[in-house]
């Protein structure tokens, strides 16, 4: 049984939960929708209007528009979906990882080698 | 009765399909990781298994949120894999059992794990990129399959505790099974890795490392761990050993390490193989 709700909290890291997938819900459903190819050419002709037909808040409109990935968690986005996102525009994830972390690319890749040593 | 033959775990990043596509398995980035398999081709050569369960997450091909299972199973006699989005090629259809999976259905719900049954399922990388490293360039993939999709998108996910137990299930159904098939078990994703938020790029090396050592000698160790600790120790996305941990628990008993391999980076991932056999 849970009593409470006691998060923990991790630094840096946002844990998917209900709280999280009821606030993104329309910006990921919006994500799925680009496994279709048509889909994402759709969205490429006009962002906005796509985003209206999905439903998305001001909130989640203008981080998805930006490809700001903070944002985008920070509106209810989930890493797995909103890769979706990114692959439209060729981003991999190292230019997301060093998107989030506020480095280049090159410092981000360095730094996962590091990791490795 | 059907079987075990063993169990592979391993890593699955979506990447890997575009460097097997662009046959990058001998360039300096790729290379030691595409070096860990030849020797769980030849275990799997020797070994023969007609038919791989094969236990993954969906990454938003099949599920979405608006109906999201903890555990679900494959019962088609074909499974398809789709575009996900990002390009990479798309491979041919596996061939299911449906006799096992609804063999399966069966003992597990019997067994209390109440599994949603799936008659139509895509498959994604996380399946399929693992066949295609066992057995590559192989299609139709040789074996017949059964996924078994396990939730790791949306919390509360499954407890290492339950994915453990889920395993033994699964391991007694497959042995329960009236047949002379035998099955391989392969739980795919992990290790370390986090794809999201400040922490981005996490990696612990020191924990897989005890992991993959822990999985073969006292997989129990792994149990004291919540979820929330596992995204601590391993990233948002390195939750996903309890892929492994649940095919490791199929396997039923002591087992002797075959081959394991282990790299830093591919992608943003740390990258694990563990190849196992019953002792
Ligand atoms: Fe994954």
């Amino acid at each position: 049984m849970i009593t409470g709700k006691q998060k923990r909290v991790i630094p840096g890291t946002t844990m998917f939960d209900g709280d999280v997938a009821r606030k993104g819900y329309a910006l990921n459903k919006m994500c799925f929708s680009f496994n279709s190819a048509e889909n994402r050419a759709a969205y490429l002709e006009d962002k906005e209007a796509y985003c209206d037909r999905y439903g998305l808040n001001e909130q989640q409109k203008k981080a998805a528009l930006s490809l700001q990935v903070l944002d985008m968690l920070a509106a209810g986005g989930n890493a797995y979906y909103l890769a979706k996102l990114g692959g439209i525009f060729g981003l991999d994830m190292q230019d997301v990882g060093a998107q989030q972390t506020g480095m280049t690319k090159e410092a981000f890749k360095a730094k996962l080698v590091e990791a490795g040593k | 009765m059907a079987k075990i033959v063993g169990g592979i775990n391993v890593t699955h990043v979506p990447y890997i399909g575009r460097a097997i596509a662009n046959k990058l398995q001998q360039d300096p980035y790729w290379k030691p990781f595409f070096d860990g398999f030849p020797p769980v081709r030849q275990w799997l050569a020797k070994v023969k298994p007609d038919i791989a369960v094969v236990i993954y997450n969906d990454h938003g091909l099949n599920f979405f949120l608006d109906k999201m299972p903890t555990f679900a199973i494959g019962a088609a006699a074909e499974y398809n894999n789709a575009d996900e989005g990002w390009g990479i090629p798309t491979l041919p259809p596996y061939q299911g059992d449906v006799d096992l999976s609804w063999h399966m259905i069966d003992s597990l719900i019997e067994e209390e794990f109440d599994m949603v049954t799936c008659q139509e399922m895509l498959v994604d990388h996380a399946f399929t990129i693992p066949l295609e490293l066992f057995w590559p360039g192989q299609h139709p993939c040789p074996v017949r399959t059964v996924p078994i999709c396990v939730n790791t998108v949306q919390f509360p996910l499954p407890k290492p505790a339950r994915c453990f137990k889920f395993g033994q299930a699964i391991g007694r159904a497959i042995e329960s099974w009236d047949s002379d098939a035998r099955v391989v078990v392969i739980g795919t994703g992990g290790l370390s890795h986090q794809l999201d938020g400040q922490r981005a790029g996490f990696i612990n090396k020191e924990f897989d490392l005890m992991f993959m050592e822990k999985l073969i000698s006292d997989p129990l160790w792994v149990t004291r761990y919540s979820i929330p600790d596992l995204v601590e120790l391993t990233g948002t996305q390195g939750v996903e050993l309890i892929n492994w941990l649940t095919a490791r628990g199929a396997l039923l008993g002591e087992v002797a390490k075959v081959h394991a391999n282990y790299h830093v980076p591919i992608s943003n991932t740390a990258s694990g193989l563990l190849c196992m056999e019953a002792v």
